[in-house]
C-alpha cells in the first residue's frame, strides 16, 4: 500500500508546486521565527523552492522513505547547507527547524484539496508528518553539528593564541600563562617552551601564572611536569605570579612545590634570574648639572 | 661487540651517545663507565645525549643509576643536550631524574662541572649558579 503513497504525493507536489511554495513562503515570512534582519526574502525563496523540488524528486523515487538512501542525498545536503549557513548567521535551533516544520501546513492543505477518500487522506497525512518530522530532526542535528564545529575551531585558535614564549633577556625566557591549564594545553605549552629553550640556549625559564584563575592539584601537577621537563633539558624554572589566595589553596591541597623556586611577582622572578646569571640592573649616575 | 667510547678530559670523563641505545649497550656502558671512573679517579662525568632520539623507561632509569653510581665513586654526573621530545617522554614516564644534574649543551655542562669540582683544574670558569 505504501508504495502508492509517495509517488502520489510527489505528483501532488508537482501539480500544486506554486500554491504550496507561495503558502509556505508566506507562512515563513509571517512567523515570528523568521528573522528578516538576518536573511533576505529572495534568499528564502531560493532555498524554499530548491528544497521543495529536492523533496519531490526523493519522494518520487523512494517509496520506502529510507533516509540513508542515495535519493535523499540531495535533500540531506541541502538541509545541512541551510542549517550550517543559518547557524553561522545566528539563528537559534528552533528558528532553523521552523524552515522545515512550516512546510507541514501547506502540504496538508494541498493533500486535503486533492483527496479522493478518507483512507488515502489519512495515509497521505501520516506519510507527510513522518517525513517532515524526520527532516526537522535532521535539520536540528545539522544545526547543532555546525555550532559544535564553530566551538571546536575557536578552542583551537584560543590554544594557539594563548601560549607565547617571550625572551626577557639573553638566557632568560618567560612564559605568561593565561587561562585554565588542562592536559592538552600543558602539552602545547611544554612543547613550545622546550623548543624555545633549545633555540635560544636559555638556562632560566619563568612560568608566570598571574593569569591562571585557579590552581588545583591537576594544574599544579601539570606545572610541575613542565618544570621537570625543562630541568631535564638543563634549564631552571621559576614559578611567579602566585596570588595570596592561590598560595593558600596550594598549601591546603598539600601540593609540594618545594623543588621549585617560587616568587610572588614576575619582577621578583626576573631579579632572581638576573642574579643567577651574574647580572644586575643599576641606576645610571646622573651627570652633574 | 659495539661499545660507547668514553673519553678522558682532565679530571672529567666524556661519554657521547651517538647511536640508538638498546638495553645491552646500556648495561655495557654502565660497566665500562664505573670501571673507568675507578681507574682514572675522575671527578666528573659528562653524558651527551643530543643524538638520542628515543628513550624508554629502562634507558631513563639507567641514566639515573649511572649518576647514582658515579656519586658513590665521588664523581659528579651531568647529562647534557636532551631533546625536547625525550624530556617530555621521560616526564610522562614519571622519571624526572631528580638525582641527575643537567645542562643545555656540552659547553654549559663543562662549566657546571668545573664550578662544582672546584678551582684548581685550570679551566675557565663560567658564572656561578647561586
Amino acid at each position: 500500500m505504501i508504495e502508492t503513497v509517495t509517488p502520489r504525493l510527489a505528483k501532488l507536489i508537482r501539480d500544486r508546486e506554486n500554491d504550496i511554495l507561495g503558502q509556505w513562503i508566506a507562512l515563513q515570512t509571517a512567523s515570528a521565527e523568521t528573522r528578516r534582519d538576518l536573511m533576505s526574502e529572495s534568499e528564502l525563496r531560493q532555498q524554499s523552492s530548491d528544497f521543495l523540488s529536492a523533496l519531490r524528486r526523493a519522494l518520487d523515487s523512494d517509496p520506502q522513505i529510507e533516509f540513508g538512501n542515495t535519493v535523499w542525498a540531495d535533500v540531506r545536503s541541502l538541509l545541512a547547507q541551510i542549517s550550517e549557513s543559518r547557524a553561522r548567521q545566528g539563528f537559534s535551533p528552533s528558528e532553523t527547524a521552523m524552515f522545515v516544520f512550516s512546510l507541514k501546513q501547506p502540504l496538508f492543505a494541498a493533500v486535503q484539496a486533492g483527496a479522493k477518500d478518507a483512507a488515502s487522506l489519512a495515509q497521505d497525512t501520516w506519510t507527510i508528518t513522518t517525513v517532515i518530522d524526520r527532516l526537522g530532526l535532521y535539520t536540528t542535528e545539522a544545526h547543532q553539528k555546525s555550532r559544535e564545529s564553530v566551538i571546536m575551531r575557536q578552542q583551537q585558535e584560543m590554544m594557539e593564541l594563548s601560549t607565547p614564549v617571550v625572551t626577557m633577556w639573553e638566557g632568560i625566557l618567560a612564559l605568561p600563562l593565561i587561562g585554565t591549564l588542562d592536559s592538552a594545553r600543558t602539552q602545547v605549552v611544554m612543547e613550545n617552551l622546550l623548543q624555545r629553550i633549545v633555540e635560544t640556549g636559555s638556562s632560566i625559564a619563568i612560568l608566570d601564572i598571574t593569569g591562571v584563575p585557579t590552581v588545583d592539584t591537576l594544574v599544579a601537577q601539570h606545572l610541575l611536569k613542565t618544570v621537570a621537563a625543562a630541568r631535564l633539558m638543563g634549564a631552571d624554572c621559576i614559578i611567579s605570579g602566585i596570588r595570596p589566595q592561590i598560595a593558600q589553596t596550594i598549601v591546603h591541597l598539600g601540593v609540594d612545590l618545594n623543588s621549585v623556586t617560587t616568587k610572588a611577582t614576575l619582577a621578583d622572578a626576573f631579579g632572581t634570574a638576573l642574579r643567577r646569571l651574574g647580572l644586575g640592573i643599576a641606576k645610571q649616575p646622573q651627570p652633574a648639572a | 661487540m659495539e661499545r660507547i667510547p668514553i673519553l678522558k678530559m682532565g679530571e672529567c670523563l666524556l661519554v657521547s651517545i651517538q647511536v640508538d641505545m638498546h638495553d645491552r649497550l646500556a648495561m655495557q656502558l654502565q660497566d665500562d663507565l664505573t670501571s673507568r671512573i675507578a681507574d682514572t679517579a675522575a671527578r666528573g662525568v659528562l653524558i651527551d645525549i643530543s643524538a638520542l632520539e628515543m628513550v624508554d623507561s629502562f634507558i631513563g632509569r639507567m641514566l639515573g643509576n649511572i649518576a647514582a653510581m658515579s656519586r658513590v665513586l665521588d664523581a659528579e654526573t651531568v647529562v647534557v643536550g636532551m631533546r625536547p621530545a625525550v624530556a617530555i617522554t621521560l616526564v610522562e614516564l614519571g622519571l624526572s631524574l631528580s638525582g641527575v644534574r643537567t645542562a643545555l649543551n656540552i659547553e654549559k655542562g663543562m662549566e657546571l662541572l668545573a664550578t662544582s669540582i672546584g678551582a684548581g683544574n685550570g679551566r675557565v670558569h663560567g658564572p656561578r649558579f647561586d
